[in-house]
């Protein structure tokens, strides 16, 4: 199955030999999502779970985690991993995909590397191994994410061109992620606090029920910690949920960024400690190597905006990515989307006409009930919508999208291998879409 | 009985560092859609780091007793699955606290200590739910045994030093370890982890040996193995898994009996070659063993305490316990008398004088230990390629066997080097002789090399005999020479001793002391006297045997003798292996320097005279059963006033003590300590001796010929009061 038709714009380029310049002929080859994990997510600080464990710790046992889920896999045929990091300095420092390989066990012939796009890090760890194997430099690779936010606060040691000011080439309020929630809050008048700690209780409610039903737990890794005084434990659950929360215990929250504001630490990610990854393959290794596809990659797209309201980065991407994959946004079954704040998430529901209770969004809540360990949520969200794929055949097409810090946003979209069509030439719903 | 009945005993050693039971509560993972239950999961911490091991001392084990009858009480509840036991990072737990089971005093405190052992450790054997340890690293002796009376055990892949080594500290595993393991691992494994390691250089077992022995049940690799561990618990108490035991045995079967006593058997012959029996722990081990295949564990335990407050009490154990922990885990590491560091002078490129055999061990050892460029020499090319040559040649036995890499072997390779000139020597920071021994010899070298080398350059000697005060009397800088001396095999032997004579410096002493620790060998300060401490002591001793010998005493009495102090070979064997000329060489520079105390064997010299290199014929010695040839006897004559086994041993054991309270009153080191760190490091003189001034405080041997006793009571003995 290397070859897809479909009627998407380049979703299968495929050159013909006859074109190819140079040596062989070259094939665009198809990109599978074999399989994600992560650890559960910890509250950041000297009260949370991960305080006193190292950030590579925690990358090592998600990739061991996926060796022992996947033993038909050879660990001499990763070709790569990718790991990402917002803060690449101490436990997150020293090439940290590279390290967390060696650490995890893998062969020294497995290559690795660190990579950042802020909250989209593991997002974009998972589309530029994504692109080696669809350009054929890799056949599997594994590509994830990690944030120590206890270890590495926001913001450490960072050290913002002046010229940002002087120039004022971006509002230094921009640099702060709360101060840009609350942009968003006036630039759509409409999406009032009321609204965000509506969206935000109801994140609670449907993580609680995930967790009920066992839908979170299967693809979370122990993860044994010991802290003086304590002796070791064995945590297997996230710590940030908050379930039962109400609105009117939201409502009685301060809003931190700005006195009489909208966004609050209820309606909001909080700061987290966490790591994911997921193992891709090219369709054919897959099958090679017996390995089960959860996902097909349609199209992914990043795109820039405003720093200053970056929550309005997954509009602008989500339409890019749409557009690659030749789709319209009622083709998208369900949405994965991270709840960096519940503006930014309600801003783009409205932008697509997409109410905020709609049951194809975030149907395990999201970020604001489970963390948001920046670089590592972008594979938390794949992890989810294969595991929604698995249980609603009917869908064919998930999106998983982000925003990202300095005003950007992130989308990709999959397909669903258990549904009817999948393999097949697909049509777009979109209304004056030349299908 | 409780653990909280032991208070008397807890409350002698408020001083203990205890090492806590935490517990935390884990959800067991689900095994076919269902969690097992509850695991409650103890971990031993001391809160300290790494370098301070987990020990059992009274306090902790009271501590762990009470957490572990809460957990026996919630399991009754209903309200956990199971129970684990694992450790702080790198440590399951060290064992028991040594220096509190030291300083017990009376035979009831003994008591007391074992039965709180065994207190404990049945109840987390018969806690109503299974119970785990998870061994996640070094876990010896009582650490090992939590783990031996746990239902089910799991071991790192990274685990190190996991042991009973009991008999070598003068013990028994007789906290359960005695009986368990043999039923676990079969008699003939279970001798080899009670029995022969520990007499053999105290060796230890990684994870992986003990799990193929069948120690622990499953394996798994550290970076996640706590999570393993309890994840193949769940698997274990849900019934998923069911450890296959394959070295275990039922000694109630009539095979396995056989078996049993074949293994206690050949446990005697090891012991009696390795010990010469001369301290009582081994052959308790064995005993008890050998007896517990038809006890119960409960009858078992009972023999297990008393023959712990009796091991408790004897002298060989307190002298072990000096000799391990107050000599070679402290003293060593801070050797008395070693000026600051902080005076030590780089050295980045080290010259040998010679390349003979003892100067090429040098280079070898200096170029692999200092990874520095060492360059020899000597007279001719052909020696100085012959030197050259050996070292290569050992670099590739290493490669061949796989210690060292391909490219640390070439590295090593080009590091050494040979010339026939001195001017080699031009810019090395350190230069080392192991020339002939003879002064003139020597002190012509060292002129030449002075006249090439900086004035801030080392000069050092591997003289065993000579007088480094004398060799340094006519060099323009003396201050900068100093005694080095190595013992044979220089790669295995761990001491060296560090000879100051009267004008050395404290910046060159310093740097000789980094040398060392760089070498990674255990250095001792000595003052410049003949033969400094190791060759004195074995010469005043062989000298004593020879001498018995000439008058007429029986060759295989004479040499037997000294067998109750479990040497670890005989006088005449230890002759022909340091070489009968070399022996004699040294004997009479220590008879010029100290007259008849050193007494020259005539016999001896026509021995060496006709080539003879060995009283015994070498392979009857291996065969067990030493004889003179015809034509050696032939050589020699004898006295007519022969001396019984016992005149020998007393005459050798006060010849020591009054050779060491001389050498104490010279100062030749700082003190009785440092005699018996060199003894143990240097001539492999075993532990329950203490080296050798426990030894001869406790047969009398010091108070009979210097009215004193070398060691204050309680530091390898019994304490006063």
């Amino acid at each position: 199955m290397s070859e897809r038709p479909s009627s998407g714009s380049n979703s299968s380029a495929t050159p013909s030999s006859a074109s190819a310049s140079i040596g062989r002929a070259r094939t665009v080859r198809e990109v599978v999502f074999v399989d994600g994990v992560r650890t559960p997510f910890g509250r950041a600080g000297e009260k949370g779970i991960y305080a006193g464990t190292r950030a590579d710790d925690l990358v090592v046992k998600c990739i061991r985690e996926l060796m022992r889920r996947n033993p038909s896999l050879p660990a001499d045929r990763i070709d790569e991993v990718a790991i990402a990091a917002t803060t690449q300095t101490g436990d997150q420092g020293l090439t940290i995909g590279r390290t967390a390989a060696l650490l995890a066990g893998l062969p020294r012939t497995v290559p690795g590397f660190a990579i950042d796009r802020m909250c989209a890090g593991a997002m974009t760890a998972v589309t530029t191994t994504a692109s080696g194997i669809g350009f054929g430099a890799y056949d599997v690779v594994i590509a994830g994410g990690v944030e120590h936010m206890g270890n590495h606060p926001m913001g450490a040691g960072a050290d913002p061109n002046p010229r940002f000011m002087s120039e004022r080439i971006v509002d230094p309020a921009a640099l702060n992620m709360g101060n840009t929630a609350e942009n968003l809050h006036d630039r759509f008048p409409a999406i009032t606090k009321d609204r965000a700690d509506a969206y935000a209780v109801a994140s609670q409610d449907k993580l609680a029920a995930a967790y009920a039903k066992d839908q979170i737990q299967p693809d979370l890794v122990p993860v044994a910690t010991m802290k003086p005084g304590q002796g070791w434990t064995v945590n297997t659950v996230d710590e940030p949920p908050r379930p039962g929360t109400s609105v009117e215990d939201l409502a009685a929250l301060r809003t931190p960024f700005r006195a009489h504001g909208r966004v609050t630490a209820g309606n909001a990610a909080g700061l987290n400690d966490g790591a994911t990854a997921a193992l891709l393959a090219s369709a054919d290794a897959a099958e090679e190597l017996g390995l089960p596809v959860k996902m097909r990659l349609v199209s992914y797209a990043f795109a820039g905006v405003e720093p200053e309201v970056m929550g309005i980065g997954p509009v602008p991407a989500t339409e890019k990515a749409l557009k690659n994959a030749g789709l319209g946004i009622e083709d998208i079954g369900l949405f994965e989307i991270n709840e960096a704040f519940a503006v930014q998430v309600l801003s783009f529901l409205d932008h697509f006409g997409i109410a905020d209770d709609d049951p194809r969004v975030n149907r395990y809540g999201g970020a604001i009930a489970v963390g948001h360990p920046l670089a590592s949520s972008g594979v938390r969200l794949m992890n989810q919508l294969a595991r929604q794929f698995e249980e609603d055949p009917t869908v064919r097409f998930g999106m998983t999208t982000m925003c990202i810090g300095l005003g950007m946003g992130a989308t990709v979209i999959w397909e669903n291998p258990n549904h009817a069509d999948y393999g097949t030439e697909y049509t777009t719903n979109k209304t004056g879409a030349a299908a | 009985m409780s653990a909280a009945d032991f208070h008397k005993l807890a409350e002698l050693f408020p001083n203990e560092t205890v090492t806590h039971s935490y517990v935390q509560d884990i959800q067991l993972p689900a095994v076919n859609g269902t969690s097992p239950g509850t695991f409650a999961l103890v971990t031993l911490d001391n809160g300290l780091d790494h370098s301070k091991p987990t020990t059992l001392g009274p306090n902790t084990l009271m501590e762990l007793g009470t957490v572990l009858e809460g957990l026996k009480e919630r399991a009754a509840r209903g309200e956990i699955a199971g129970v684990g036991v694992t450790g702080k990072p790198y440590f399951l737990v060290a064992g028991a606290d040594l220096s509190t089971v030291k300083s017990v005093s009376g035979r009831e405190q003994g008591l007391w200590m074992a039965q709180l052992g065994h207190d404990v450790y049945s109840t987390l054997a018969n806690l109503g739910v299974p119970s785990f340890a998870f061994i996640n690293g070094l876990a010896l002796g009582g650490g090992l045994e939590i783990a031996l009376q746990s239902t089910y055990r799991t071991v790192s892949t990274a685990a190190g030093a996991l042991a009973l080594p009991e008999s070598f500290i003068g013990l028994i595993p007789g906290w359960g370890g005695v009986y368990i393991l043999p039923r676990l691992i079969g008699p003939e494994n279970a001798l080899k982890v009670m029995i022969e390691n520990p007499l053999s250089n105290n060796r230890t077992l990684t994870g992986p040996q003990a799990f193929k022995l069948g120690v622990a049940d499953a394996m798994f690799e550290p970076a996640d193995f706590v999570e393993q561990s309890v994840a193949w618990a769940a698997q274990v108490i849900a019934g998923a898994v069911t450890p296959e035991r394959a070295n275990a045995v039922d000694p109630a079967d009539p095979g396995v009996a056989a078996r049993w006593a074949g293994a206690i058997a050949a446990g005697r012959t090891f012991v009696a070659a390795k010990t010469s029996n001369a301290s009582p722990a081994p052959a308790k081990v064995l005993e008890v063993m050998e007896a517990n295949r038809t006890l119960t564990q409960a009858q078992s335990a009972e023999l297990e305490c008393e023959t712990l407050a009796d091991l408790m009490q004897t002298d060989e154990f307190r002298s072990t316990v000096y000799a391990f922990l107050d000599l070679v885990q402290r003293r060593s590491k801070r050797p008395a008398g070693a000026p600051d560091r902080k005076l030590a002078r780089p050295v980045t490129r080290i010259g040998v004088v010679g390349a003979g055999l003892m100067a090429s061990q040098l280079a070898l050892l200096f170029a692999r230990q200092l990874k520095v460029p060492v360059v020899m020499t000597d007279i001719d090319q052909a020696r100085v390629d012959k030197g050259v040559g050996y070292v290569h040649a050992e670099v590739d036995k290493l490669l061949q066997k796989g210690r060292i890499s391909p490219d640390a072997a070439n590295r090593t390779r080009a590091l050494v080097t040979g010339s026939v000139s001195k001017e080699a020597f031009a810019d090395a920071d350190f230069v080392i002789e192991a020339v002939f021994e003879e002064l003139n010899v020597k002190k012509q070298v060292f002129k030449e090399v002075e006249a090439i080398v900086s004035p801030e350059c080392i000069l050092a000697t591997n003289t065993s005999s000579l007088s480094v005060t004398a060799m340094a009397e006519d060099l323009e800088h003396p201050e900068r020479l100093v005694g080095f001396h190595f013992f044979n095999p220089v790669a295995v032997m761990p001491l060296l001793e560090i000879v100051r004579a009267p004008k050395t410096d404290d910046a060159v002493l310093a740097t000789a002391f980094e040398l060392a620790k760089g070498l990674k060998k255990s250095a001792v300060l000595v003052k410049d006297a003949p033969a400094f401490v190791v060759n004195r002591l074995l010469l005043r001793l062989m000298g004593e045997v020879t001498a018995a010998f000439d008058e007429g005493t029986p060759a295989d009495v004479a040499d037997n003798a000294l067998r109750p102090m479990g040497l670890p070979m005989t006088p005449f064997v230890l002759g022909a292996m340091v070489g009968l000329p070399v022996a004699q060489h040294v004997q009479e520079s220590l008879h010029t320097a100290f007259g008849d105390r050193f007494p020259v064997s005539q016999n001896l010299q026509k021995l060496i005279d006709n080539g003879v290199k060995s009283i015994w014929d070498p392979a009857s010695v291996t065969a067990g059963k030493p004889v003179i040839p015809a034509e050696t006897l032939a050589l020699m004559s004898f006295g007519d006033s022969p001396s019984t086994a016992e005149e020998v041993l007393r005459r050798t054991q006060d010849a020591l003590a009054e050779e060491i309270g001389l050498m104490l009153d010279e100062g030749v080191v700082a003190g009785p300590e440092d005699i018996d760190l060199c003894m143990i490091l240097g001539a492999g003189w075993p532990m329950f001796l203490g080296g050798i001034t426990p030894y001869l405080d406790r047969v009398g041997a010091s108070q009979r010929v210097t009215g004193r006793k070398f060691l204050a009571p309680g530091v390898a003995s019994e304490p006063a009061g």
